[in-house]
């Protein structure tokens, strides 16, 4: 298992050190808006547009400009200076992160107890008014756009603009440090909107996992062994259903981590998302770099992680 | 079936499951007795509705979709109309059951010996560790060696013939009056047949439980069963005690299910006969004697004559549902033991049938006692 896992960090080094590659080749070989021009101001003089690309760096050949990134990256974990504030990458990026951690795990915690409870119910009580209604409203959950249901939230109860006052609207958001109740209130609204359509996949997926699991035949041997009933469906069943479930939170909150884009971006959340966003309309390679290699690096240990997490709810898998 | 009262009295049971394609009349008016100590094999094909007739026992059968009716009388109580949590405290209690599928009948998530605990105390009160020790003695009782290993294994660590054992271990838990033993080896090498075989049998005269084993296979009840019930779309069309039955089988089914068991004494020449046609379906059940379509020796009469399960005037405790006349099944199962393929011996019952006069070689045929 160790070994396993040796392996897979070294594999997790390859593929983080080939994303900067791409990241890198994609900046340069795609179309974009030249950062030193971007950075002249208006109506520069050639001249000055020149200085600026001197002094990023910018009039070296590609290769080299990877070639200085990568280094100062292995030797100093330095991951540059933001074009556009001249601000270190690491400090800005450690800074985003508590709201993006805050804003995922949040929500993780909400569309799992909703996914794990609906699904549950869902699959015991099948074609109830019950699983009728809650598969209706996870189908909805689904096919709206996280933006959309964003934007219909603050419309509806966002205290400045929303039409029954409840909940802190966009832009309020207060680190965990600062005032820990302001920052549990700031975040409901974006928890509940990202979570959404989190909670209605989990539900389906689960309840579609539980009614297979529940026609298996150790289940009919744990009825005939005289179990109640609640221990057959939480002990034997849930047990055996819930595998999916995990390997897909695992993934999902590795992708979030990355940056909850939309949703940060909606409720004005100054996560790793929002900073994407911002460093891809400025064209600041330093920091898309920085927060794709952010991105790549939590998916890829989501993965490990889920792997790792397999074996140990299912003892039929063994890595070696 | 000897005995005064006997400890599981399945009467008139009638179980039928509500489908889209229509009602499945699974069990339809099956009656047999077990009592303390004896062994009840019964037996059948797929779709039969043996294994229905003890998940019903069990209570496993309750559902939305599922009418039952009849009485299945345990220790004089009826379970069919005891409340769920009542009966839920005799399954795996005095009522255990092991079924086909040994891998996918154990959690493949839990381990063998947390499974078998399990069992114990969601019946008795008793520490985890009690319960523990208890499982590593039940995991020696059937034979499964280093058992205080084994008790911390998964199941997919067992072989076949462990799990199994482990199966029977955990049905015998709580020291079952009754056991279910539902085609225990079906899955399972011919070797470990005969282990698992006498396994049960060796427990069974240990600890004095009744048995009812179901199976397809008449030679797993040839060897261990005291009485034996022929089923056949979803009713009993044959029982008897094992010895009486194997040497005077009386219905048509069952020399169909005798003549196509390979057997070493008969010579090499002689062919096997399998049952032509396939098992009725159980929607749409065929009128007269079920057995009508892929039987043999049907006359007309049998195709509107619905027969009874009867006594045989010679022997009571031998039962059939059949509408040839005795003398007649007798001839035809003499000529069948002789070797006389089963077209010759039908075309002579036609014969006998177009000629009275002949019915002295056949026997007399005619629609039977049974039809009124």
């Amino acid at each position: 298992m160790t070994k396993y896992i040796i392996r897979r960090l070294l594999w997790v080094i390859v593929l983080l050190f080939l994303v900067t590659l791409i990241t890198f080749i994609v900046f340069y070989l795609l179309p974009s808006a030249d950062p030193a021009t971007l950075r002249a101001g208006r109506q520069p003089s050639p001249a000055l547009v020149a200085q600026i690309r001197h002094n990023l760096g910018l009039d070296k050949p590609w290769y080299d400009q990877y070639y200085r990134y990568m280094k100062a990256l292995v030797l100093h974990f330095d991951f540059g200076y933001s074009y556009q504030s001249n601000e270190s990458v690491r400090t800005l990026i450690f800074s985003r992160l508590p709201a993006t951690i805050s804003l995922t795990v949040g929500a993780a915690v909400i569309w799992l107890v909703i996914g794990i409870a609906v699904g549950t119910v869902s699959a015991v009580r099948r074609r109830s008014k019950f699983d009728r209604a809650a598969m209706g409203t996870a189908l909805v959950a689904i096919s709206a756009p996280v933006y959309w249901l964003g934007l219909l939230s603050l419309f509806l109860f966002a205290q400045d603009i929303g039409k029954i006052p409840l909940f802190p609207g966009a832009g309020s958001y207060v680190p965990l440090s600062q005032d820990p109740a302001k920052w549990f209130t700031s975040l409901i609204m974006p928890w509940f909107v990202l979570a959404a359509s989190f909670a209605a996949i989990y539900a389906r997926l689960l309840r579609a996992n539980l009614i297979e699991v529940m026609s298996e035949d150790y289940i009919r041997t744990a009825r005939a062994k005289g179990l109640p009933e609640r221990r057959v469906i939480f002990k034997h069943g849930i047990r055996a259903a819930i595998t999916p479930i995990v390997t897909a939170a695992g993934l999902d909150i590795g992708v979030l981590l990355g940056g909850a884009i939309l949703t940060e971006t909606v409720f004005n959340i100054p996560g790793v998302g929002r900073l994407a966003y911002d460093s891809i309309l400025a064209g600041d390679l330093p920091m898309i770099q920085g927060t794709v290699l952010l991105g790549a690096f939590f998916i890829v240990m989501a993965n490990l992680v889920v792997d790792v997490l397999y074996a140990f709810i299912d003892p039929r898998v063994r890595y070696s | 079936m000897s005995a005064p009262s006997p400890l599981l009295e399945v009467n008139d049971l009638r179980v039928a499951f509500t489908t889209e394609d229509g009602v499945v009349h699974a069990v339809d008016g099956v009656s047999y007795a077990v009592s303390q100590g004896r062994t009840l094999g019964i037996v059948g094909e797929s779709g039969s509705g043996k294994t229905v007739t003890s998940l019903t026992t069990m209570g496993l059968t309750r559902g939305r979709n599922t009418r039952v009716s009849g009485q299945i009388l345990f220790e004089g109580k009826d379970l069919l109309t005891l409340s769920a949590d009542a009966l839920r405290e005799i399954r795996g209690n005095d009522i255990a059951m092991i079924f086909q599928d040994p891998l996918s009948s154990l959690h493949p998530f839990y381990k063998v010996g947390a499974q078998l605990s399990e069992t114990i105390l969601a019946h008795r009160k008793s520490s985890k560790a009690a319960a523990r020790d208890r499982a590593i003695e039940l995991l020696q009782l059937v034979g499964i060696p280093d058992p205080h290993r084994r008790v911390d294994q998964y199941p997919h660590e067992f072989s076949g013939g462990m799990r199994q054992r482990a199966m029977i271990a955990m049905a015998l838990a709580n020291e079952p009056k009754l056991l279910i033993a539902d085609e225990p080896t079906t899955a399972l090498d011919v070797t470990v047949q005969a282990q698992i075989l006498s396994l049960i049998a060796d427990l069974q005269s240990r600890l004095g439980m009744a048995v009812i084993i179901i199976t397809h296979d008449l030679g797993v009840v040839a060897e261990i069963a005291d009485d034996i019930a022929v089923m056949y779309a979803g009713r009993i069309v044959e029982c008897a005690p094992a010895r009486r039955l194997f040497a005077n089988p009386e219905h048509p089914y069952t020399w169909g299910l005798l003549e196509s068991i390979p057997r070493l004494e008969a010579s090499r020449d002689r062919e096997l006969v399998p049952i032509s046609g396939r098992p009725p379906s159980l929607i749409n059940r065929p009128g007269g004697c079920f057995f009508h379509p892929r039987c043999p020796y049907r006359l007309e009469d049998h195709k509107r004559i619905d027969p009874w399960l009867e006594p045989l005037p010679s022997d009571p405790d031998h039962k059939v549902a059949c509408l040839l006349s005795p003398r007649v099944r007798g001839e035809i199962w003499r000529g069948l033991r002789a070797g006389t393929p089963p077209e010759e011996l039908r075309a002579a019952l036609v014969e006998s049938e177009r000629q009275p006069g002949a019915a002295a070689r056949v026997g007399a045929s005619g629609p039977s006692e049974a039809a009124t």
